[in-house]
C-alpha cells in the first residue's frame, strides 16, 4: 500500500512544486517592477536612507492636486454617463426589440478596434463643439470617455442582464402595477447590481489611466500630469503612477470583495476584468455566462 | 389610490369578454377569431397542443401583447388598448418570476406598495396572502431560499394580494414535480374559490384542466373548439380533435345510419358532430368498453397492465382492431394474453369521425 502511495505523493509533491514556481515567478513579474518604482521613488540620491519627499509632494503639488480632482472628477461624470446611456438601453433592447442585440453589441464594441489618436481625430468636430457649448473645462472629456469605457461596461452590464430572467420579471412587475421607470429601476437594477459596480470600476479604472485623448486635447488630467511631472521630477511622477496603480487595484479588491459577498448570498453575479489604470487598452473582458 | 389608503377593499368579481380576437406573427395565426367569455368568479381552463394560441390569448388578455384585431371587455370596459400596468389583473407566470432580490413578503407586498398602501396595512395584508397560501413560516425567505413549489405559491399570494379583477395562471404548475403540482393544483383551486376572482388558467395538461376548471376550452390552431364544463367535454366531445386531445379514445370503424351508430356489434345513436351518415370512425373511451369472457369471442387479449386501482386490457377484435380497455381489478383477474372475449359497448351515444 505504502508503495503505491509513495509515487502519488511524488507526483502530488511535484505538482506542489510547480505551482509554487509558477506562482512566484507570476508574483515576481508584477511585484518587482512596482518594488523598483517604489524604491526610486523613495531614494535619497547621492546619499543613504530612503525619503517619502516624493510621495509627499503628491499632496502638495497643486498640478498633481488639481490633475487629480479632474480625473475623480471625470470618473464620476463618466460613470453616470455611462449608466444613464447603457442601462436602459440594454434593457429596452431585451425586453422590447431583442433583434437589435446584436447590432447594440456592434455599436458598443466598436470603440475597442478603433485608437484613440484616431477617434481624437475622428471627433475633431465634436470636440470643437463641446469645447464651444461647454468652454474650456475638462468636463466634456467625459463625453468622450462614455464612448471610450462602452466596450468594456457593455460587456459587465449584458454578463449582469443575461443571468437574470429580464423578460419574466419585467412582465411581472407589469402585471403587478409597475410602470416602465419602475421597472428598470425598482426591478432589473437591484438584481443587477454587481454588474452596475463592476461595470462602474471598470470605468473609473479607465478614466484614471486614460493618457491620449486628455493629452491630445490639452487638459491635465492624472496620467497627463504624471507624464509631465516626469521631466522636472522623476521621483514624483514614479510615486504617483504607483499611487494610481494602487488605488486601481484596490477598486478591483474592492470588487471581488463585493462579488465574492453577494455570490455566496442571494445574488447573481457578473464578472469582468478590469484593465490597468496605466497600461494600454485593455483586452475585452470575458462574459460568463 | 391614495398614499394613506388602506389595503383595496373586496371588489365584486367580473366578467371578462375575448371578442373576435386575431392574432398574427407575419403569415402565422397565433389567433383566429377567439371568442371567449368568463362569467364571474369563474374559472375557465384554456387547454391545447403547444403552439395553439392558448398563451396568446391569455398575454393579450393581461396586456402583454396586442392583438391584431378584436376587444378585451374585462367589467363592461374596453381595455384592448390599456398598458399592462393598468389593467388589475394578477398573474403567475410559467417561469419562476419571484424578484430575487427582495424577501417573500416583500414580493407580496410589491403591488400593495405601487397602489400606495401605508405599510402597516400592507404588511399584514401580505402576511395575510400567505398565511392563505401556507407560507406565512417563510415570509423572510428570499427566492432561492424557496423551492419550486413554494415560490408558485408565493407567486400566486402576491397576484391575488391587490385584489385584482381578474387572476391569469399561465402553466403555474409546468415546471414542477408530479406530487407537487397535484397538491399545488388544488390549492390555487381552493384559493380561487375562497377569493372568488375571475380567473383564465392556461395549461397543455388535461388533467390539470379537468380537475381544476369550471369550464374548459380546447383550443386548437387559434380556434376555440368547444368549451364546456370538463364532464360534458370528456363525456360528449363536438369534435374528434376534441376527443382525442382529452382522455384516451379508441378509433374503431363504424357507420351511421339514420341517426344510429353501428359498431362493435351493437347500434347507438350518433352524438352532435358526427358524419351524417355513411362510415367513419366512432370515438370510444376506454371505460366505456367492457370484455365478456367467454370461449366463442371474437376478440383476443393482447396484454394485460396492472395500473392500481384499475387494469388496462390491450385486446385485438377479428377485424384486426387494437382496442384499450380499463378494467376494475375484479375484471382484470384471470384474464390472460391470449384468452378469447366478446368486446361491448356501454355508452349513451357515440360521436363519429370521418375516416
Amino acid at each position: 500500500m505504502s508503495a503505491a502511495r509513495s509515487p502519488r505523493r511524488s507526483a502530488r509533491t511535484r505538482l506542489l512544486v510547480f505551482r509554487v514556481t509558477v506562482l512566484v515567478l507570476t508574483g515576481a513579474f508584477f511585484v518587482i517592477p512596482l518594488l523598483s518604482m517604489l524604491d526610486f521613488s523613495t531614494r535619497v540620491f547621492g546619499g543613504d536612507g530612503r525619503t517619502g519627499a516624493a510621495w509627499a509632494l503628491l499632496a502638495t503639488d497643486p498640478l498633481l492636486r488639481g490633475a487629480i480632482g479632474t480625473s475623480l472628477l471625470l470618473s464620476l461624470l463618466t460613470v453616470v454617463g455611462m449608466l444613464v446611456l447603457l442601462v436602459p438601453t440594454l434593457v429596452w433592447v431585451r425586453l422590447r426589440v431583442p433583434r437589435l442585440g446584436r447590432t447594440v453589441e456592434f455599436l458598443c464594441l466598436l470603440p475597442l478596434t478603433v485608437p484613440p489618436l484616431v477617434i481624437i481625430v475622428g471627433l475633431t468636430n465634436v470636440t470643437a463643439w463641446l469645447s464651444y457649448l461647454f468652454g474650456d473645462t475638462p468636463s466634456w472629456l467625459a463625453f468622450l470617455y462614455v464612448v471610450l469605457v462602452l466596450p468594456y461596461a457593455y460587456r459587465a452590464l449584458d454578463a449582469g442582464l443575461s443571468a437574470i430572467d429580464v423578460t419574466t420579471l419585467a412582465e411581472a412587475a407589469r402585471s403587478l402595477g409597475a410602470g416602465w421607470f419602475t421597472v428598470i429601476v425598482s426591478v432589473v437594477v437591484p438584481n443587477i447590481r454587481t454588474a452596475l459596480i463592476s461595470a462602474s470600476f471598470i470605468s473609473i479604472a479607465l478614466v484614471l489611466g486614460e493618457y491620449t485623448f486628455a493629452s491630445l486635447l490639452n487638459f491635465d488630467t492624472l496620467q497627463v500630469a504624471i507624464a509631465l511631472q516626469s521631466k522636472s521630477n522623476a521621483q514624483e511622477s514614479v510615486a504617483a503612477s504607483l499611487a494610481s496603480i494602487l488605488v486601481a487595484a484596490l477598486l478591483l479588491v474592492g470588487l471581488s470583495f463585493i462579488s465574492g459577498r453577494r455570490r455566496s448570498g442571494r445574488a447573481v453575479v457578473a464578472t469582468a476584468v478590469a484593465p490597468t489604470p496605466t497600461g494600454p487598452a485593455p483586452t475585452p473582458p470575458q462574459e460568463p455566462r | 389610490m391614495t398614499a394613506d389608503a388602506s389595503p383595496p377593499a373586496e371588489h365584486g368579481s367580473v366578467e371578462v369578454r375575448l371578442e373576435d380576437l386575431h392574432r398574427r406573427y407575419g403569415d402565422v395565426r397565433a389567433l383566429d377569431g377567439l371568442s371567449l367569455t368568463l362569467a364571474p368568479g369563474e374559472l375557465v381552463a384554456l387547454l391545447g397542443p403547444s403552439g395553439c394560441g392558448k398563451t396568446t390569448a391569455l398575454r393579450i388578455l393581461a396586456g402583454l401583447e396586442e392583438p391584431t384585431s378584436g376587444r378585451v371587455v374585462v367589467g363592461g370596459r374596453d381595455l384592448t388598448t390599456v398598458p399592462a400596468n393598468k389593467r388589475d389583473m394578477g398573474m403567475v407566470f410559467q417561469a419562476y418570476s419571484l424578484f430575487p432580490h427582495l424577501s417573500a413578503r416583500a414580493n407580496v407586498e410589491f403591488g400593495l406598495k405601487l397602489r400606495g398602501v401605508r405599510p402597516g396595512p400592507r404588511r399584514a395584508r401580505a402576511l395575510e396572502m400567505l398565511e392563505l397560501v401556507g407560507l406565512a413560516a417563510q415570509a423572510d425567505r428570499y427566492a432561492s431560499q424557496l423551492s419550486g413549489g413554494q415560490q408558485q405559491r408565493v407567486a400566486l399570494a402576491r397576484a391575488l394580494a391587490f385584489q385584482p379583477s381578474v387572476l391569469l395562471l399561465d402553466e403555474p404548475l409546468s415546471a414542477l414535480d408530479a406530487k407537487v403540482r397535484a397538491q399545488l393544483r388544488d390549492e390555487i383551486r381552493r384559493v380561487q374559490l375562497e377569493v372568488g376572482t375571475t380567473t383564465l388558467f392556461v395549461t397543455h395538461d388535461q388533467d390539470e384542466a379537468l380537475a381544476m376548471a369550471d369550464r374548459v376550452g380546447v383550443m386548437n390552431a387559434g380556434r376555440l373548439e368547444q368549451l364546456d364544463a370538463p364532464q360534458v367535454l370528456y363525456a360528449a366531445p363536438r369534435s374528434a380533435f376534441v376527443a382525442d386531445f382529452v382522455g384516451l379514445m379508441n378509433r374503431v370503424p363504424a357507420e351511421v345510419v339514420d341517426g344510429q351508430v353501428r359498431v362493435l356489434g351493437v347500434a347507438l345513436p350518433a352524438l352532435e358532430g358526427s358524419v351524417d351518415r355513411g362510415r367513419g370512425v366512432a370515438l370510444i373511451r376506454p371505460e366505456q368498453l367492457q370484455l365478456v369472457r367467454t370461449p366463442t369471442g371474437s376478440a383476443r387479449v393482447v396484454a394485460v397492465s396492472f395500473q392500481g386501482p384499475v387494469s388496462r386490457a390491450q385486446v385485438r377484435t377479428g377485424q384486426g382492431t387494437e382496442l384499450v380497455v380499463l378494467l376494475s381489478g375484479s375484471a382484470a383477474a384471470g384474464l390472460a394474453e391470449g384468452a378469447p372475449v366478446d368486446v361491448r359497448v356501454d355508452a349513451a351515444g357515440l360521436l363519429v369521425a370521418s375516416s
